[in-house]
């Protein structure tokens, strides 16, 4: 198989698994971790089998278009930091798999754990092997996520919850500075690439924008590995079982922010900012991390505080600036994370077969699991860098680099003060360790009695000593190619000589070493049972300091902040609400134009006077006051009034060159006042005689005077912006484009109707839907319309005629009615083909004058109601059926068909066809499947305004029929 | 012009933002009507305004395009209102079947559902108007 492929395979395979266990059933514990095992065993190989070309002087690549118009492809990409990476991923992942089979209880549903577990394998297998900052933010992100998931894995565990919870704000939060981060490097590079992005360090670092790139991509970094302050999140994560904490907490999760940072070292590393933000939290982080591991008695508390410190240690390297620093980084990450790693496997065997974790009550187990005693005390002499182990070489070059630091600030001065100090910590905790667990006494009323576990759960931490051994006497056959490899990926040319020789002479880190070392075994002499017994459990001098509870507040705060915010401009209520809207977009607006300069009077085009048309919008203006001053007590007068300004704005279409509008507007305006006249019969009676109570008239005035207020304001800066812009000079836009090219490419005159059907089409389209949408909405609103019982009468008039009636000899209710409409009857009967006929007209002429489907729907539209109107609905529908639903449909229909027949001729969607035909007798007519479109939008404007107003109107005859008939039912059960 | 058809533009929102935040929902589907011409007419300004140019093409027969013909500036703001024009007819119709609907449910026509000195309703506690609230159908 090629190399890529291979790469991509190795990459691709965690999330399938994935999905296989996820598909497993609950108890099946074998089979999942078999397909857990498979999997992680087959991507390392995959990984490990690739190494002679990672090693080599160009990666391995494979890649694939993503978002082509931003440029950014999937690339997977391994050189040889990520092939280390890699590796721990995945071979700790395969030694986690096997010991979470046994690990885990058959009660559990295990399937799903590692169904999360093949997940976040995936995921940092994407962060490690991302060849693209983008999708390196995706995957990093996905960690969070899923962290999320192990870390609450035991759901009914509140802090577990809690745990996952917090972890996820604090990780997932740095992964939105860190995609922030990425997109500024990816601005200043040109390019998300990684390659890209390494090629142009110097123009990063001398960016105006690379201080605010630095820290963002540094709050992502430093909040997953869990530096002070963030590293809050690390110990509470510990409630996730112990399998997941050892995989999430030494080689995985915490290690991607470190191999971020290791990875984008050449680009952002060797500025004094960088130095200070990055030396300083990993110097703050080692300090605290190490001095409150001392003080827990949880054995997995304590490893989480380890873990702090000793990412702390490797961030401050690389906060050095030094190339020999940063392979000290990579070096002392592998080493960590072996030792970590089955340091936290022997705490779960320990928690697995005795019941507990609190070293207070363990003691001398070492008499019942000295197998498993001596691994945990050989992880543990890694960890405080006892000779001959991993984790004392990584240390010694530590220490080399925290002397070779010079500078002037007292920092730099303190620095091998501060590492020493902070290495005899590491030796204090790890000896409390060993000696609170394994020796002394036997132990007394433990959960279970303590035993040595299964063969299999030990053969994981077996294999992690063993390489912690290995490395520690034979570095150079073991890690030694690999680390090269590495340390060349990142560095390159600049790749510092370096020996991983044991032995170094006598030398300032030797003598820290084993200054740290006496120190630590004395401290722990002198203060061991102290510690123990300290009452209050946390560390000494920090008890203060509590991160969580800080979180705990801050959130809490937002939550209260939120809700005050919303208490003091949210409501229940409409009117303040809009008045808060209003306010705003005046200020925004105000704003805007100040900032902006805007100058509302500067003189410029104008079009000449005319006194005509001013009388007109005197008449408008009257019209629309009138109506905001009777909406409330007299609706009818209200509704002819608002028509009125209606028909004064069709005017205004016609007089300034848009007559398309003004036929539109005006036929519109028709079918909006018959559906508001139809609608009034439903609402209370409202008389201005009825007087408000004293309490509430000076409220009411008030709020009057401030809405006043608030209109006046609105329209007047509408008012002025309008006149603003139209006093300007004509932009020179894309108008001038549609009016040259309406006629030879959509062969049409009318140049609105040409960008509606045809250049615009797609849109228009969309608005169809809107309007079907809203008269089947309105529809089905009214089938369960339920009136109020106030308006269920019969109105007065209707009642008074129909007594009338009954009262005389030879005459039915409604014949008064009839006899008033006998006029109007007529003419509209008379009216209806002619109006059809118009109709027609004005769809077949829309192309090329003003006209069009819409018109022409709502004049069909027009000639039904006015039917309606005249003779009431049962009349009209014994005689004509419309079905609006149907005519909604064929509507749509015709219009997606019109669009669609464009694919017979390979175009485009809604890709308009033009010819000319010489029929005999009629001489040339246009053939445009615009015109078919144009029918469509007829079709279903007919449907949607004609089901609107036919529903409202049967609604008077639907209802006075149920109240009269349960009305009769009524009297003759009072009969009977 | 310019002037007159500002103030219109000017007097027309001013009535609509008035009618819409009175307290009953006639009077806001009223004011509704009103702003939308409003904002129709300030679209269609935002083209400027040409008296007696509309924009169709070669008046005459033939294929001839009237290339020294005077034309309105900016024709996409006139597609743009026309289809407006549509669309607030639609929102009118929606919203007065949604008044009506609202009138039935909560038996007020107040904007919020209910009277404004009934004071808040206890939870449960059934409205005035309808035995059942919030049932819409019986």
């Amino acid at each position: 198989m090629p190399p890529h492929l291979l790469l991509a395979l190795a990459a691709i395979l965690p999330f399938l698994g994935s999905v296989v266990a996820l598909c497993l059933p609950g108890h099946a514990r074998n089979a999942a971790a078999g397909v857990a095992g498979l999997v992680t065993v087959t991507s390392l190989a995959c990984i490990g089998g690739l190494y002679p070309l990672a090693a080599g002087s160009a990666p391995v690549v494979w890649a694939v278009d993503w978002l082509p118009s931003l440029g950014v492809r999937l690339v997977l990409r391994l050189d040889g930091l990520a092939w280390i990476f890699a590796i721990l991923v995945l071979g700790i992942g395969a030694l986690v798999v096997l010991y979470a089979r046994y690990y885990m209880a058959a009660a559990d549903p295990v399937p799903r754990l590692f169904c999360y577990l093949l997940a976040f394998v995936g995921a940092m297998l994407g962060i490690v092997l991302s060849g693209n900052l983008i999708q390196l933010v995706v995957f990093w992100e996905l960690t969070s996520v899923v962290s999320f998931l192990l870390i609450g894995y035991w759901s009914d565990n509140a802090s577990a919850r809690d745990g996952a919870r917090m972890a996820l704000t604090i990780t997932a939060a740095g992964g939105l500075c860190l995609l922030v981060g990425a997109v500024l490097i990816g601005r200043i590079a040109g390019s998300y690439e990684l390659d890209a992005v390494l090629a142009s360090g110097p123009a990063i670092r001398e960016s105006p924008l690379y201080l605010p790139a630095l820290v963002l991509i540094l709050a992502g970094a430093l909040t997953k590995s869990a530096q002070l302050p963030f590293h809050i999140w690390l110990p509470r994560a510990m409630a996730a079982p112990t399998p997941i904490s050892a995989y999430l907490h030494s080689a995985t999760m915490v290690k991607a922010g470190i191999f971020l940072m290791i990875r984008l070292w050449p680009v952002l590393a060797g500025t004094e900012s960088w130095y200070w933000i990055v030396g300083t939290a990993g110097m703050a982080t080692m300090l605290v991390g190490s001095w409150s591991a001392i003080f827990q008695h949880d054995l997995k508390g304590l490893l989480a505080y380890s873990t702090i410190s000793h990412l702390g240690l490797i961030t401050l390297l690389l906060g050095l600036n030094s190339p020999l620093a940063v392979v000290a980084a990579i070096f002392h990450t592998v080493n960590h994370a072996t030792f970590k790693a089955s340091l936290f496997m022997a705490a779960g065997i320990i928690d697995h077969e005795t019941g507990t974790r609190d070293m207070r009550r363990l003691s001398g187990l070492w008499r019942a699991m000295p197998y498993t005693g001596t691994l945990a005390m050989v992880a543990a002499a890694a960890m405080a860098g006892v000779p001959l182990l991993n984790g004392f070489l990584s240390k010694e070059m530590f220490l080399a680099e925290a002397v070779d630091n010079t500078g002037d600030h007292w920092l730099n001065l303190a620095l091998p003060v501060l590492a020493t100090l902070a290495s005899a910590f590491t030796v204090l905790y790890s000896l409390r360790f060993i000696r609170q667990t394994f020796f002394g006494p036997p132990p007394h009323d433990l959960p279970h009695a303590p035993h040595e576990p299964v063969r299999w759960m030990r053969i994981p931490i077996e294999a992690l000593v063993l390489a912690c051994v290995a490395i520690g006497l034979v570095p150079n056959l073991t890690i030694g190619p690999a680390l090269a490899g590495a340390a060349r990926a990142v560095l390159g040319d600049r790749t510092p000589d370096y020996d991983l020789a044991i032995w170094h002479g006598f030398n300032a880190p030797l003598a820290m070493s084993v200054l740290a070392l006496a120190g630590g075994v004395a401290l722990y002499g002198v203060f061991g049972r102290r510690i123990d017994t300290n009452p209050r459990g946390g560390p000494w001098l920090m008890h203060r300091l509590d991160g969580g509870w800080l979180f705990e507040r801050g959130m809490t705060g937002l939550v209260k902040g939120a809700r005050a915010l919303e208490a003091r401009l949210g409501t229940e209520r409409l009117q303040p609400q809009l008045r808060i809207l209003f306010l705003a977009a005046l200020v925004a607006a105000t704003a805007t134009g100040v900032v902006r300069g805007l100058d509302l009077l500067a003189p410029g085009r104008s079009t000449a006077f005319d006194p005509a048309f001013a009388l007109m919008w005197l008449v408008g203006a009257a019209c629309a006051v009138g109506a905001a001053e009777r909406a409330k007590y007299h609706r009818l007068s209200a509704v002819i009034l608002v028509g009125g300004a209606g028909l004064v704005s069709s005017l205004t279409f016609l007089w300034l060159s848009a007559p398309d509008l003004a036929v539109t507007q005006i036929l519109v305006e028709i079918v909006t006042s018959v559906m508001l006249l139809l609608g009034l019969r439903w609402l209370p009676k409202r008389d201005a005689a009825i007087p408000a109570p004293a309490s509430e008239r000076a409220r009411a005035r008030r709020r009057r005077i401030v809405d006043l207020v608030v209109a006046v304001v609105a329209g007047a800066s509408l008012a002025g912006l309008a006149y603003a812009v139209m006093t300007r000079p004509a932009v020179d836009g894309i108008g001038r484009w549609f009016v040259e090219e309406a006629y030879p490419q959509a062969g049409g005159r009318n140049v609105v109707n040409v960008l509606l059907v045809d250049f615009r089409a797609f849109d228009t389209l969309g608005e169809i839907c809107v309007l079907g949408i809203v008269g089947l909405t309105v529809f089905a609103l009214l089938r369960r319309f339920r009136p109020a019982p106030d308006t269920l009468e019969r109105p007065a008039q209707q009642r008074r005629h129909d007594a009338d009636d009954r009262g005389r000899e030879g005459r039915e209710p409604g014949h008064t009615a009839a006899d008033a409409l006998l006029v109007p009857r007529l003419v509209t009967t008379w009216l209806f083909p002619f109006i059809v006929l118009l109709a027609l007209h004005l769809f077949l002429r829309g192309h090329d004058l003003p006209g069009g489907g819409f018109a022409a729907g709502i004049a069909l539209t027009v000639a039904f109601m006015l039917q309606y109107m005249a003779w009431g609905a049962a009349w009209v529908e014994e005689r004509l059926r419309i079905q609006p639903i149907a005519w909604i449909g064929l509507g749509l229909l015709v219009a997606v068909l019109a669009g669609a027949g464009s694919w017979l001729a390979g175009r485009p969607f809604l890709t308009a066809y033009f010819a000319y035909w010489h029929p005999p007798l009629l001489g040339k007519v246009p053939v445009a499947s615009a015109l078919v479109f144009d029918l469509g939008i007829m079709i279903l404007v007919v449907g949607a305004s004609a089901l609107m107003l036919v529903a409202l109107a049967h609604q008077s005859v639907r209802r006075t029929r149920v109240a009269e008939a349960e009305a009769e039912r009524a009297a003759e059960r009072d009969i009977a | 012009m310019e002037l007159v058809l500002s103030a219109g533009i000017g007097i027309l929102s001013a009535a609509g933002v008035w009618l819409i935040l009175r307290p009953r929902t006639f009077q806001v589907v009223l004011g509704l009507s009103l702003l939308s011409y409003a904002v129709n007419l300030f679209i269609f300004a935002m083209g400027r305004l040409t008296v007696g140019a509309p924009p169709v093409l070669g008046a005459g027969a033939g294929t001839a395009i009237g290339t020294d013909n005077v034309f309105v500036d900016d024709p996409v703001t006139q597609a743009l209102v026309l289809t407006a024009v549509v669309i607030s007819f639609a929102l009118t119709a929606l919203f007065l079947v949604v008044l009506l609907a609202a009138r039935g449910v909560t038996g007020s026509d107040h904007v919020d559902g209910q009277e404004p000195h009934q004071g808040e309703p206890h939870p449960g506690e059934p409205h005035p108007g309808n035995p059942h609230p919030g049932k819409l159908h019986p």
